[in-house]
């Protein structure tokens, strides 16, 4: 089965990338982008059956930095 | 009783590390392999250094800080020994959990190598008793991961309890409250950005870095 998980920067949490990508999308002329918030994509390939805790024991001991980013999971 | 230094794929400042613990105690550390499970018998100071440990892959340190050696490294620092995590090696000790907080991308998202100038905060930790309160140090810098992160609390926290070793005199990177190097609880733990491994001898910038380890090698001598 194929799990997708989306981490992401926690609000309140600077993000001087997310800021530079704002900046360069306003240098090519597109405006009113307003925020930029960059995270992270991972796809897994799971044995059938992976239970959504383990999906999410995953994501607690190794995928996220829980001080600073939040998670999510679909496809479990 | 050896002094060890930890080796990831990835350390290149492993070295530097071994060359600064030998000048003051005249005794070459072990050099731990990072896929290792335990620590040379005896080991009275384990140092993490700095490089790209599993290239940075995920997040700077979150690997490292999952390889088999950081179980020993773990049980090490619960017993009291001093551990000293520069540069990557800090990294890796807030991804182990060792230390509060992350260190995230620099604010002007720049790789920052140069001298900077360093506060030291407090000079009663094992490691920081060779300065005096307030002294301001010069210490060389190279990194792109080491904007200081904690929330508000953890920060009051551990400012309230006297753990902040290291303060930069200048803006370097956007870490809260200019924190370089911090403590753990029981104080034996420090993780600081700033290099003072490349501040101990004469082709250095200056030898402001050596107190440091005479601080902490001389306790365990």
């Amino acid at each position: 089965m194929k799990v997708e998980v989306f981490v992401t920067l926690k609000p309140g949490v600077l993000d001087p990338q997310g800021r530079a990508i704002q900046h360069a999308l306003g240098g090519l002329g597109f405006a009113g982008v307003n925020d930029v918030r960059a995270g992270r994509y991972i796809q897994l390939d799971l044995a059938d059956g992976t239970s959504e805790a383990d999906v999410r024991a995953m994501c607690e001991q190794l995928l996220a930095n829980t001080v600073i980013e939040n998670f999510r999971i679909t496809g479990v | 009783m050896p002094a060890a230094v930890i080796v990831f794929p990835g350390s290149n400042c492993d070295r530097d590390m071994a060359r600064a613990i030998e000048l003051v105690t005249g005794r070459a550390p072990a050099m731990v392999w990072h896929g290792d499970t335990s620590l040379p018998d005896g080991t009275d100071f384990v140092a993490l250094p700095g490089g790209f440990s599993y290239g940075d892959y995920l997040r700077s340190g979150a690997m490292a800080a999952r390889s088999p050696v950081m179980g020993a490294v773990k049980a090490a620092a619960q017993r009291g020994v001093p551990v000293l995590g520069v540069c990557n090696g800090f990294q890796v000790l807030t991804e182990a959990g060792l230390l509060p907080g992350a260190l995230m991308r620099n604010a002007g998202l720049n790789f920052v190598c140069r001298d900077v100038a360093l506060d030291v905060e407090n000079s009663q930790t094992i490691f920081t008793a060779g300065y005096a309160a307030g002294q301001r140090i010069t210490i060389p810098v190279a990194h792109h991961d080491g904007n200081y992160f904690a929330d508000a609390d953890t920060l009051d926290r551990i400012e309230g309890e006297g753990r902040v070793a290291f303060r930069y005199a200048e803006v370097v990177n956007g870490s809260a409250r200019g924190i370089a190097g911090l403590v753990s609880a029981g104080g034996n733990v420090l993780g600081m950005m700033p290099h003072p491994e490349r501040a101990v001898e004469d082709a250095h910038s200056n030898r402001q870095g050596l107190a440091l380890f005479e601080s902490v090698l001389g306790v365990i001598a």
